[in-house]
């Protein structure tokens, strides 16, 4: 098949964009890359987020706000066409509070955020200990919990299921998804590009670079310098639990499944996948801060991922001036981006250039002004 | 199904299976002990409900969890037997308690 177009990386992020794209009609190739990459899309903790997003930047506020508002369709769409469930709950969710200081401070910055929106009343509450106690019936709360911020439209889905799905959905439109196919090279050749993977060379009129954290590189041969740097995070999963937190918690969640996932860390050690057993005790101390009777769950595993965050942490998307056909899209929270990714972008890049609407996300927001 | 090959001797302890006092052997392998049970299940699986039974015996398959002690998902085949242990099979998943 000589494809429409090419996306340039199989985890969460390209994964949804192939999909939209193939929604659309396209003819789309989708190429993963080595099972040794960097795999965000396979460590993610799996919120449908948006209280506390966006603080200085009120466009990814409203991103986030139309994603959020299109996850329900998005999932509806993408389980119909793929067979799988992804356990997309959106009910609401919790960031816990320790301490009076925890939730004026938790409050304060809600405030601050919800200031910087005009968009009318607050979709988010502070609850107090009594109305956290309401919220979650079989949960004894460890004495120094608060509150928390109750979101009203978060929610949390399955991540792996997620990538799963959207790599069926793309397969049975007519997508192909090629593993192993690391992009060592792109050249623009005429209005096409030639995508050297392995020994092959891959031609197509126009591609998406999603590739993570090896975005910097592909991106700079089509002429756009895309600054990245890797934040670990580590997560803690117990074994499966009788369900007892129906709602999900940032940084503390049950699944599905049952089983309760708590993260994550914030580490700046490069690119270093290591667990460490310093992790694992600060987030089992915090998580039993907030519920002590998970002090005699089982810990079944430990993993740790590597964000992909730009210098403001908020995402790029961007269209080559200088490669026409060209496009880059990276983030850290391709969960909750995964409905914009599939409608939205998908539908402006398929239409051939990027709507004024997501100007501030290219990375030109990075370029050191010229001294005069 | 299975049966001792030696007799404890000195070592003759009385444990609990869901309290039921049976015979084992200080030292012994609790699994070994769960598995001379005429129900030589120890746990239910959270996943399907199915009993489940010690089948490693080498601490990875993690099949033969039970609570011990007031433990839960301990794995009986890494666990010694002791004098007057305390053992409860598994059903499903798990109830947090406070």
């Amino acid at each position: 098949m000589r494809p429409d177009i090419v996306v340039v990386g199989a985890g969460t992020v390209g994964a949804a964009i192939a999909y939209g794209l193939a929604v659309r009609g396209e003819r789309v190739l989708l190429l993963d890359g080595g099972d040794g990459d960097f795999r965000a899309a396979r460590a993610n903790f799996g919120l449908v987020w948006l209280q506390g997003k966006g603080l200085g930047m009120p466009a990814y506020q409203t991103l986030t706000r139309r994603s959020i508002g299109s996850w329900q369709g998005f999932a509806d769409g993408l389980e119909a066409r793929s067979d799988t469930g992804l356990c997309y709950e959106q009910n609401g969710g919790l960031a816990f509070c320790l301490g009076a200081d925890g939730f004026e401070k938790r409050q304060g910055a809600l405030q601050r955020l919800h200031n910087q929106w005009d968009g009318g009343e607050p979709d988010w509450e502070m609850v107090d200990r009594s109305g956290l106690e309401r919220l979650l019936p079989k949960v004894t709360l460890g004495p120094d919990v608060t509150g928390a911020s109750f979101g009203h439209r978060d929610g949390h889905a399955n991540p792996l299921r997620l990538l799963a799905a959207l790599h069926a959905a793309v397969i049975r439109l007519g997508g192909l998804i090629r593993s192993n196919a690391s992009v060592r090279e792109i050249v623009g050749s005429g209005t096409d590009f030639r995508l050297a993977v392995g020994d092959e060379v891959i031609v197509a009129p126009r591609i998406v670079i999603a590739a993570g954290l090896g975005t910097s590189a592909l991106a700079r041969q089509v002429g756009l310098d895309v600054p990245l740097r890797p934040e670990r995070g580590q997560i803690l999963v117990t074994e499966r639990l009788d369900p007892f937190l129906p709602l999900p918690g940032s940084g503390l969640r049950q699944t599905a499944d049952g089983t309760v996932m708590i993260g994550a860390t914030n580490e700046d050690v490069g690119y270093d996948l290591s667990t460490t057993g310093d992790a694992a005790a600060r987030l089992s101390r915090k998580a039993v801060l907030i519920v002590p009777a998970l002090a005699g769950a089982g810990l079944v595993r430990q993993w740790a991922g590597l964000r992909v965050l730009t210098p403001d942490s908020y995402p790029i998307y961007a269209q080559s001036e200088s490669h026409p056909g060209a496009f880059v899209a990276v983030c850290h929270s391709g969960v909750t981006l995964a409905a914009f990714h599939a409608d939205g972008l998908a539908a402006a890049i398929a239409a051939g250039s990027l709507p004024d609407a997501l100007s501030p996300f290219h990375q030109s927001r990075f370029d050191v002004p010229q001294a005069a | 199904m299975f049966r001792k090959l030696h007799e404890p001797g000195a070592d003759a302890v009385t444990i609990y299976i869901d309290g039921e006092a049976v015979a084992a052997e200080a030292g012994e392998s609790l699994a070994a002990a769960l598995l001379r049970q005429p129900e030589a299940w120890t746990r239910t699986t959270p996943v399907s409900g199915s009993p489940r039974a010690p089948y490693c015996l080498m601490g990875v398959c993690f099949e033969c969890l039970a609570e011990v002690d007031g433990i839960a998902s301990v794995q009986t085949c890494l666990t010694p037997v002791k004098a007057g242990m305390r053992v409860a099979r598994q059903q499903g998943r798990r109830v947090l308690t406070a």
